[in-house]
């Protein structure tokens, strides 16, 4: 069981990254979509600020997920890499864009320069869910094939299960950013905010299960052992929490009971991922088994023990910054 | 001698070139921004600190500001650094299946390192005002703590590369592999963290002590001003000599473990006794052109001793070769910018000694002026050094670059892209800079600059 230890840890980052990272490109989302006007600012502003002090954290997830892969399963890594470069070239590019406005926007409090930054913000915060998105929908609907660069450049990210998959990461954190700062907004007292990200959160929330459930039929063509791996076992059970958490989260927004709606939004994504993984498992990629692709045993130990203490000095480390951040009590760049 | 299985099998790469360069550009992006994540965090918590012991506002104020360009150069450190681990897939797939095995470890721990500082930083940035002194203070360490095992990490995988161990080549197959060995069992880790972790100092110290001796030509000059400038040029004062020794530890590691980059940096075509050192000139034909020729010097430094026995490129056979003029350069430009900072240096600290005040001339704030770019462009020459004077190797003796890239189509129009938002984000960095450079002196608790309450 060693060898697929390392990948239960990438796959909880996975899933940390698209709960937390999600939310973050989703506020970018609804600094994009806000419109104009004094409303619109303090939308902006809201979303702004909510983020501040967690982005950085919560990204690095991303760098979490992609070290532990090239380390545990290099082989697998340099496949994906290689076959996926325009897509993951494309995000790359959405976060530089992202990281860089977001630095920019502290240096201006002029309202139409700060529209500006938002706008370059709100674009590659879209761009960039979608491009990762689409690269996951390439591995798993079996697109990336061992090797330097052996799949389709082009087909391994624009073909069906990507395009749902891209859609459906966009979404999915368009949802979560608007139940995360309807719960911020009326913790701070500002109730006419809040009840305009219940608005969205209610109708982010229904199309993005909308979606979800109409991406069965695309998966039934286009990636039909996946499909199959999703209505059986282990990864229907998945999904089945993920339906009903998801479900439950709809509830709670729409009685405006927003702490708990952060967790079950939070445990609606989470199912998925797991839900993928134990669909797909023990396959990492075509003719490739998690087994197969795995690096020696001592390196396995050695990562399974470096997470394991970087984990005991990095949870009381995070959970200091979300009280702190959940509490209100971290202010502004001074 | 075996040669390499890489874990993808060979591929034709049409713009081996290219892809160097795209890596090349997008480290000369990340490096100077890391330099602040290493020093900058450190300074900023000193001037804190001093605001707290003199309860002198004026470091108080010094360190809001500081704290804005921290938090903003931060947040550009990590998008670059985001760009760079995704190259190690999209440049060089195939070296890191063959080796992730090997070296991948040192990032998966530098992974927590960054996450360690992404936290507090977020807590010390989003905590002034908010946070009790002694609280803000604390958040700070953990910053300045990241940001050094964040560099060891990182230059043990770059060590590795240098002087490779850890693995054992059976039929051209990576085989019993000791990531732990590999990355902190190598000689060669220790003069490139401490070089490495000195240049963040300098470049730091003399870029931000440059700019504030730039606003003094200006007629800048408060007591702002000679605080914000003392406090980093202290810093960088104090490490450039020190650099210029460990330069040297760095040069003898080289002469010891890579006699091929070490015959590169001189310019040394044949293998002699009593080799001399050239200053200036051009490599060709097995030798230094038009250099100034000081007898027995290079044996001296590099073995110290005057007629050791100096490898030449003659030893290796062309193909091994890397490009001699490009590393030559590279390495004469950081040994010249570092003797000038380092007698800069001296300079400073000996008038704050005998004279207790800051230098008066003129000279002195147009040489600090130039002092900050200078040291950049010695931090990104000795890169060069290292990374050009390891080639034709990706990994040294192992593995050839060419082994080690993508197979993918495109490259050159990855490159373009990347090129362009580059320009765009340093064109950001700047215009933010100079922003938060104008920003007038505000008062010491200011006010926040919201649209809501709470
Ligand atoms: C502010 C920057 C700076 C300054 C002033 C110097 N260096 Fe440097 N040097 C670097 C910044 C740097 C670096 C951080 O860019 C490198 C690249 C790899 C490394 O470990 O440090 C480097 C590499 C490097 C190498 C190659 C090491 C290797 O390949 O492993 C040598 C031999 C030297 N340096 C020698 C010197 C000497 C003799 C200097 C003094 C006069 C000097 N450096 C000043
Ligand atoms: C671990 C993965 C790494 C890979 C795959 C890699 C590979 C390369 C390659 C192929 C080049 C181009 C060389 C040439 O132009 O001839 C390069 C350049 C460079 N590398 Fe590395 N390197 C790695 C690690 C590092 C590290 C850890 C550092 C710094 C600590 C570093 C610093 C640089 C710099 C500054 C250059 C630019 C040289 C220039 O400006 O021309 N590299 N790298
Ligand atoms: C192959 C080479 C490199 C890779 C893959 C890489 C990767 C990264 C990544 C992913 C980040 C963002 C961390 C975050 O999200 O907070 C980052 C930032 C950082 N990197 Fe690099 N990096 C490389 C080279 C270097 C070098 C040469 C150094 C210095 C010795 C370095 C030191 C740092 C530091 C201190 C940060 C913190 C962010 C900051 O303060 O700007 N990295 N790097």
């Amino acid at each position: 069981m060693l060898y697929a230890l390392p990948l239960v840890f990438a796959l909880i980052g996975l899933a940390l990254y698209g709960v937390l990272g999600g939310a973050d490109f989703g506020a970018g989302f609804w600094q994009l979509t806000a419109g104009s006007g004094r409303g619109a600012d303090g939308l902006r502003q809201r979303a702004h600020d909510s983020m501040g002090p967690v982005w950085e954290a919560n990204h690095v997830w991303l760098i979490f997920v992609l070290t532990v892969f090239w380390t545990a399963y290099p082989k697998a890594f340099g496949s994906i890499a290689s076959t996926l470069s325009v897509a993951l070239l494309l995000a790359a590019v959405g976060i530089i864009l992202r990281g860089a406005a977001y630095a920019l926007r502290t240096g201006t409090d002029e309202p139409r320069q700060q529209r500006a930054i938002d706008t370059v913000f709100g674009v590659s915060s879209v761009i960039a869910p979608f491009a990762l998105g689409a690269a996951l929908g390439g591995i798993a609907s079996g697109r990336v094939p061992v090797g330097n660069a052996r799949g389709g450049e082009i087909s391994s990210w624009v073909n069906p299960t990507s395009i749902l998959i891209g859609t459906l990461a966009v979404l999915t954190g368009v949802y979560l950013a608007a139940v995360f700062l309807c719960g911020d907004a009326n913790r701070d007292g500002e109730p006419e905010l809040a009840e305009r990200f219940r608005v969205r959160a209610l109708a982010a929330g229904a199309l993005a299960g909308a979606v979800a459930l109409g991406g069965f039929a695309v998966l039934h063509g286009d990636a039909h052992p996946l499909y199959r791996g999703l209505m059986t076992g282990g990864g229907l059970a998945a999904l089945t929490v993920s339906v009903l958490a998801g479900t439950a989260t709809l509830a709670l927004i729409w009685t405006r009971h927003y702490e708990p709606a952060r967790f079950t939004a939070a445990v609606a994504v989470a199912a998925i991922v797991a839900g993928w993984a134990l669909a797909q498992s023990p396959r990492l990629l075509p003719g490739l088994s998690v087994r197969q692709a795995a690096a020696p045993r001592d390196t396995l130990v050695a990562v399974v023990v470096a997470i394991v203490a970087g984990g005991a000095l990095l949870l009381p480390a995070l959970g200091t910054l979300f009280r702190l951040v959940l509490g209100g009590r971290l202010g502004h760049v001074p | 001698m075996i040669s390499l299985a890489s874990a993808l099998g060979p591929v034709q790469q049409h713009y081996l070139v290219q892809a160097r360069q795209i890596q090349a550009l997008s480290f000369a992006v990340h490096i100077p921004l890391v330099c602040f994540g290493i020093a900058f965090p450190a300074m900023v918590l000193f001037v804190e600190w001093m605001c707290r012991r003199t309860g002198d506002e004026v470091y108080g104020l010094i360190a809001r500001r500081w704290t804005k360009v921290m938090a903003a150069l931060f947040a550009v450190g990590v998008i670059t650094g985001t760009v760079l681990s995704f190259e190690m897939g999209l440049l060089w797939p195939n070296f890191t299946a063959t080796f992730g095995g090997v070296f991948g470890l040192g990032f998966a721990i530098e992974g927590f390192s960054f996450f360690m500082e992404a936290i507090f930083i977020g807590i010390y940035v989003y905590g002034w005002n908010r946070l009790s002194p002694r609280m803000h203070m604390l958040s700070g360490i953990p910053i300045v703590i990241a940001g050094l095992t964040g560099s060891l990490m990182v230059i043990s995988v770059n060590a590795w590369m240098n002087h490779p161990g850890g693995f054992t080549l059976t039929s051209g197959q990576v085989t019993h592999v000791s990531p732990v060995s590999a990355l902190f069992g190598n000689p060669y880790l220790w003069h490139e963290l401490v070089h490495m972790y000195l240049a963040g100092y300098m470049v730091t110290g003399f870029l931000v002590a440059g700019a504030y001796a730039v606003g003094r030509l200006r007629g800048r000059w408060g007591r702002f001003e000679r605080t914000a400038l003392a406090v980093p040029l202290t810093i960088a004062a104090l490490a450039a000599p020190v650099q210029v020794l460990v330069g040297d530890w760095a040069a003898r590691d080289v002469a010891k473990y890579q006699p091929t980059k070490l015959a590169a940096l001189e310019g040394v075509g044949h293998t002699v006794r009593g080799a001399a050192e050239h200053i200036g000139g051009w490599y060709s034909n097995g030798g230094v052109q038009y250099g100034l020729r000081i007898p027995k010097l290079l044996s001296l430094l590099a073995y110290h001793d005057p007629n050791a026995r100096v490898q030449g490129l003659d030893a290796v056979p062309a193909a091994d070769r890397p490009p001699v003029n490009v590393v030559r350069i590279s390495f004469q430009t950081m040994v010249g910018i570092g003797t000038l900072l380092a007698l800069l240096g001296v300079i400073y600290l000996f008038v704050r000694w005998r004279r207790r005040r800051l230098p008066e001339s003129v000279w002195f704030y147009r040489a600090l002026a130039a002092a900050g770019p200078l040291s950049l462009v010695a931090l990104i020459a000795g890169w060069v050094t290292t990374e050009v004077g390891r080639q034709p190797w990706i990994v040294y003796g192992t593995m050839r670059t060419t082994q080690a890239v993508t197979g993918a189509g495109g490259i050159p129009i990855g490159y373009a892209t990347l090129a362009l938002v580059y320009a765009g984000v340093a064109a950001g960095v700047v215009w933010i800079l100079r922003r938060l450079a104008a920003a007038p002196l505000a008062p010491a608790e200011p006010a926040r600059p919201t649209v809501h309450g709470a």
